[in-house]
């Protein structure tokens, strides 16, 4: 089977990282394990959804991004922004102010992200028209993406094989700007992500550095324009040439429910990675889940707008960019414009590879074999106390047992095993003490009054 | 390896765990998907009947390297007539059954046609069995 390989953007710092064991009882996939008192996340299961880096307390899981100064190797350098970089602002700050706060910082243009989503659209009802097999599900959402390949390989040809907004908007207008006269090697377009999964999608695919040169993260470029917004006088009015302005529909298209309104027959928009994992858990086994035809899966909770590396609410973005899509002009500009050849340029580029399977393996070998090991982990669950509590390392016993018969863990790592080989002579003390530091790392059981809660904190 | 979970008559909303756990199993073990789908399809079938018909049951299930046998025993009412209950759209399901979206009288004809070996043995107003075994190595049916 065809692997594909993986780029991930969510790193672990170490020197931040306490073992603390929130990122891998969070994440979903069951892809992070505690080593020497530090957080290791298995690349081939892991989806980039950015649960661990949500539920980090040290801020140790970071997202790597471009250094900001690489936009300044372009003559051209543009932002493609997304929707959810404007419901970062209140009311009160204008969408003229925002991008031209944008365009202070060094861009030359300003281009939206959602200004091809009808086209995109009008490829995915073709698409869906031609499906044998429903429902279709929306390839919107890279960590969704990830996820089906991991956890539902079974679902992969129910995904639609089109373009996300960024890549498609990315090679529209690196055509339109083309059309203009500008050399491809002056244009730099570089994206403002909200999330993980679309940073690894956009390094991970072909085409990357044809069309966007980089990725800035979205907290940093929300500092950045915030800083100059609140450094203006009263009474300044900004000058600077906005994009095109979008629809309604453009405008919604990555919040939730912003495609599965737009689709016919029976369509369903769930967010929230664990809700989609329940779904499709409960489509693949009930008959519960009948007759539909789309299906919108997002990772985050509100859509992009619950992405990481959103600063504000997501409730409070979500309610902004529905306040700021009303009474909008119903007629895309994409059509509108007179850049003919790079609309018919998309046309022609708007779809994408099939999707490959990437099932997440817990053993190797023949069924016999695989068998066999899954025996053992029902005998070692025998002796595991069932309560999960992590503190071997693994995200839950059963983890503990697979991982003890793939030999990446020994039975000795659980705490409460340890007690009972004690108690029959089978482990010293000293020996036990080991064993722990090796999961948790060496001075992790003296005393700490510095670290978090304790009476020195921050000190 | 064997597997056995418990029925429980009239209780819908637990039914679809044997058929989940399985489902989780088989995926582990790298079974073509299609496979998967149809004994997936087939054990909720079986269970949805238990649960709708009987007053209790068993779901075992027996995993070797080349097949699954799955067997199915409950305490019930019993079929009087089996090919009767095996015919599309016959069905003698309660309307409160019904009403739930169970029913349809698709049950034991749906399982028939998604597993290679299907046997019912049924004694009225005592129970039924139903055993069905699906084999990896061979193509749909």
């Amino acid at each position: 089977m065809e692997k594909a390989d993986f780029y991930h953007a969510l790193k672990i710092e170490n020197d931040r990282c306490i073992g603390c064991t929130h990122c891998m009882k969070e994440c979903p996939t069951g892809a992070i394990r505690i080593q020497d008192g530090k957080a290791l996340i298995h690349k081939d299961w892991c989806v980039d959804c950015g649960e661990c880096l949500k539920s980090c307390p040290t801020e140790a899981i970071y997202v790597e991004q471009d250094d900001f100064q690489r936009i300044f190797d372009y003559k051209c350098r543009v932002a493609l922004m997304p929707t959810v970089f404007i419901g970062q602002f209140s009311k009160y700050t204008t969408e003229k102010e925002i991008i031209s706060a944008v365009m202070e910082l060094g861009f030359t243009h300003v281009f939206q992200v959602e200004f091809t989503a009808d086209m995109i659209h009008k490829e995915m009802v073709r698409q869906m028209e031609n499906a044998e097999e429903k429902p279709v599900i929306s390839s919107f959402c890279p960590a969704i993406v990830r996820l089906i390949q991991v956890r539902f390989p079974a679902l992969v040809d129910n995904l639609l094989l089109v373009k996300a907004p960024v890549n498609a908007s990315a090679t529209y207008y690196h055509k339109v700007l083309e059309g203009e006269g500008i050399p491809s090697e002056e244009i730099g377009i570089f994206y403002v992500t909200p999330c993980a999964a679309k940073i690894a999608a956009l390094k991970g695919a072909e085409g990357y550095s044809s069309t966007i040169k980089g990725v800035i993260n979205m907290d940093t470029l929300y500092n950045k324009a915030y800083h100059i917004l609140k450094n203006r006088s009263g009474g300044y009015e900004p000058e600077c040439e906005l994009p095109p302005p979008l629809t309604k529909k453009e405008m919604r298209w990555s919040q939730t429910g912003g495609e599965a309104k737009h689709f016919s027959g029976r369509c369903l928009a769930i967010d929230e990675i664990h809700n989609v994992i329940d779904f499709l858990e409960r489509m693949e086994t009930t008959s519960e889940v009948r007759n539909v035809d789309f299906l919108e899966l997002r990772a985050c909770d509100r859509s992009c707008a619950g992405g990481v590396l959103a600063v504000a609410n997501r409730f409070l973005t979500a309610e902004r960019i529905m306040k700021r899509s009303m009474n909008r002009d119903k007629v895309p500009m994409i059509y509108a414009a007179d850049n003919f050849e790079a609309l018919s340029y998309l046309k022609q580029h708007i779809t994408i590879r099939p999707v490959q399977p990437n099932p997440k393996r817990l053993y190797d070998g023949t069924i016999d074999e695989m068998l066999k090991k899954m025996e053992q982990v029902r005998k070692l669950m025998c002796y595991l106390p069932g309560i999960d509590c992590g503190a071997c390392g693994s995200p839950n016993c059963q983890s503990l047992a697979e991982d003890i018969v793939r030999h990446e863990a020994q039975f000795s790592d659980c705490v409460f095993m340890q007690r009972n080989m004690e108690k029959h002579g089978k482990l010293d003390q000293e020996h036990a003490f080991r064993i722990v530091e090796r999961t948790w790392g060496k001075d992790r059981l003296n005393k700490d009054c510095y670290k978090k809660g304790a009476k020195y904190e921050g000190l | 390896m064997l597997f056995k979970f418990e029925l429980e008559g009239g209780n819908f909303s637990k039914v679809g765990y044997a058929s989940s756990q399985i489902k989780k199993v088989l995926k582990q073990l790298a079974i073509d998907p299609r496979i998967i789908k149809r004994v997936v399809v087939a054990l909720y079938e079986a269970e949805v009947n238990v649960v709708a018909h009987a007053w209790r049951g068993t779901v075992v299930a027996k995993l070797d390297a080349d097949k699954i046998s799955l067997e199915l025993k409950d305490e019930g009412p019993g079929i009087p007539d089996i090919p009767l209950a095996m015919s599309e759209g016959y069905s003698t399901a309660s309307e409160a059954v019904r009403e739930m979206g169970f029913g349809a009288g698709m049950g034991l004809p749906n399982m028939k046609k998604n597993v290679d070996e299907l046997t019912i043995e049924s004694q009225v107003d005592v129970g039924t069995t139903v055993r069905m075994v699906t084999w990896f190595n061979k193509k749909g049916a």
